[in-house]
């Protein structure tokens, strides 16, 4: 199930270890997720439910929807997705009983930084780069790697010569990377886990791995946790080989693990029909992609990729159902009247053995919440999001918001979004000579962006919330 | 609506066919056929054939200027660019492919439609390595405006 050779991505794979996994010794390389290394070895089942012991595999693959916790070590609920399975782990499911082994005196680090950053994507690591120049930073991810989703792109980007248009995703990540690893201070596997008013802006974030709590006191702090995959209602969508788009992603391009032999996508949008074809680069068979929607979502040019490789689209059609004794065997679709009810007699039986979700992101707010900026539900925008300014200031002084948890929109907007947030936030502490001009310029490209038809939504999702925004605050802050 | 809008596949109504002179001479067609903010096909070219008023236009190519070298097809980032040249019976065909196995020149392959069927057979004339892997394929002349993926079987 191992991908040997791809015709864009190369896999570094690390040194080769062992660890168990319900008493059997399995093989895996370093640098791998305890969720990779299962997949590798053919486990797709990773717990079961607590009311029906009904089988659970993995989601979202980004440590965010909690699908795939497991007993590491005698600790229960790790999040195997996005932690780097060590020789000699023991790995198992999880029993409800409380952690036997006890846990370590953790060594405690206190920080002081004009910028901390929490979330090493897209949006993130340009705020990183913007900023750093004229300010002290600190990016915290929960990944093991920097790059957010970029790292999972072997597509070329979209856009102008200025938002590196026709570099692929994972040479954006790897620039990206390079350029904040010189400049910024970077906590890796390290998850923020509380924000506290103490007259300052102050942070706690845990590294597990390492048994270290960071106490960071920070002036400016910008949130970039980027979105989590969404759910959708059928009968079976629990069984393991239900995975998110971006679950998959990771799976196959990141640590090189094939989801399966035959996959069906939910979703013509562009994670579906980039899915796909990333899904034959690594040489695994399409079903189909299904959408609900009368038209595609996505870019018509990633369609008509898609189909050259032989992958029917079919518009107006929806699953009913997974089926599969503990895994995900095949799927049942059907097509939808106008009034979205099934066509009788329509159904279709589609064999596959795993079924990818591509049905919309959901910003991913909390930390962002509980820090207390002001959140409100636009649509546009995917759901609940923080209310911000044009320069991506939060209603909380100093709090800033940049990439998907600000509206779900594509990696080159968040960028741009991050770089706006990152000079102004620098800024604000201390005058940068021409930020106002550069801030101005970064506007004038992100307007651009979205002039056209695909740029609506986005548009009217940010007037929405600068309305909002505005609201709240009055005429109020200024910049 | 349009097919590509529910199914993806590009029809050649849709399309600027160029004239048989141009397809003698050689020229880069265009299969963008839906507004989004990008341009790397303009500013890809020598010759300025390309042209879009704003970043979010599709792209036109003027036939007259192009002078066929392909650089769009390479700077493309959705790999809607093609390069058609007929010559008598024959035509080439210069397509984007991001696949395993890549091909050798010489070597035969099955030619694809944009719904990915066999429509017939083809030999690969060039392979030519920039930001992406780009095959020149020859096929019978009828399929210059079919063929626009390969199908590689190597043992």
């Amino acid at each position: 199930m191992r991908i040997e050779e791809h015709p864009i991505l190369k896999f570094e794979r690390g040194r080769e270890i062992y660890f168990y996994y319900r008493g059997k010794k399995l093989k895996a390389y370093e640098g791998e997720s305890i969720a990779a290394a299962l997949h590798a070895n053919g486990i797709r089942k990773f717990s079961e439910s607590v009311r029906f012991s009904r089988p659970r595999g993995f989601f979202c693959g980004i440590g965010k929807c909690s699908s795939c916790l497991m007993k590491v070590d005698g600790i229960p609920n790790v999040r195997t997705c996005i932690t780097p399975v060590r020789e000699g782990m023991v790995v198992e499911e999880n029993d409800g009983e409380l952690p036997h082994s006890e846990m370590p005196e953790a060594e405690t680090v206190e920080m002081e930084v004009d910028i901390a950053i929490v979330g090493g994507g897209a949006a993130g690591l340009s705020a990183a780069i913007e900023a750093s120049p004229y300010a002290s930073v600190v990016v915290i991810d929960e990944n093991p790697r920097l790059g957010g989703q970029l790292i999972k792109q072997t597509h070329k980007f979209f856009g102008s010569e200025k938002e590196r248009a026709g570099t692929r995703g994972i040479e954006i990540a790897k620039i990206l990377q390079e350029e904040a690893m010189e400049k910024c201070n970077i906590l890796l596997n390290t998850s923020v886990v509380g924000y506290y008013d103490r007259g300052y802006h102050f942070m706690v974030a845990v590294n597990k791995m390492e048994n270290v709590v960071y106490e960071i006191k920070a002036k400016k702090i910008i949130f970039a946790t980027g979105a989590q995959e969404n759910m959708l209602v059928f009968e079976g969508n629990d069984l393991p080989g239900v995975y998110g788009a971006g679950g998959v992603q990771t799976l196959m391009n990141v640590y090189g693990v094939k989801p399966g032999r035959k996959g069906l996508i939910v979703g013509a949008g562009n994670v579906g029909l980039i899915l796909a074809y990333q899904l034959k680069q690594a040489g695994v068979d399409v079903a189909a992609i299904i959408e609900a929607m009368p038209k595609i979502g996505g870019y018509m040019v990633h369609a008509a990729k898609v189909r050259r490789c032989g992958v029917p689209i079919y518009t107006r059609h929806s699953i009913k159902k997974a089926y599969g004794n503990g895994k995900v065997e095949g799927a049942i679709i059907a097509e939808l009247d106008e009034n979205w009810n099934y066509v009788e007699g329509s159904e279709q039986r589609i064999e596959c053995d795993f079924i990818c979700l591509a049905v919309g992101l959901t910003p991913s707010i909390r930390l962002a919440a509980q820090a207390g900026a002001e959140m409100a539900y636009i649509n546009e925008a995917g759901g609940w999001v923080a209310l911000h300014n044009e320069y991506m200031e939060t209603t909380k002084e100093g709090i800033y918001v940049a990439g998907d948890l600000a509206n779900i929109e594509e990696a080159s907007a968040a960028m741009i979004e991050g770089k706006i947030a990152g000079l102004h936030a620098a800024n604000s502490i201390k005058p940068v000579e021409g930020a106002e001009e550069k801030i101005r310029e970064y506007m004038n490209e992100l307007r651009i962006f979205r002039e056209g038809p695909f740029g609506a939504r986005p548009k009217k999702a940010k007037e929405k919330i600068r309305e909002k925004y505005y609201e709240k605050m009055g005429k109020g802050r200024s910049s | 609506m349009k097919r590509w809008e529910r199914e993806g596949v590009v029809e050649l109504e849709d399309l600027k066919i160029p004239s048989e002179e141009h397809l003698r001479k050689g020229v880069a067609i265009t299969e963008c056929l839906q507004e989004i903010p990008c341009n790397p096909c303009v500013e890809s070219c020598p010759v300025d054939a390309i042209s879009m008023e704003t970043i979010n236009d599709t792209p036109k190519v003027d036939y007259d200027k192009c002078i066929g070298c392909g650089n769009c097809v390479d700077a493309c980032p959705g790999l809607a660019m093609f390069l058609v040249k007929v010559d008598g019976e024959k035509a080439l065909v210069t397509l984007p492919y991001e696949f395993l196995p890549v091909p050798e020149k010489g070597d035969r392959v099955k030619a694809l439609n944009r719904e990915g069927m066999e429509i017939c057979d083809a030999v690969v004339k060039r392979i030519r390595r920039g930001r992406t892997l780009l095959v020149t394929i020859e096929v019978p002349a009828e399929y210059v405006m079919e063929a626009r993926n390969i199908k590689v079987n190597k043992v």
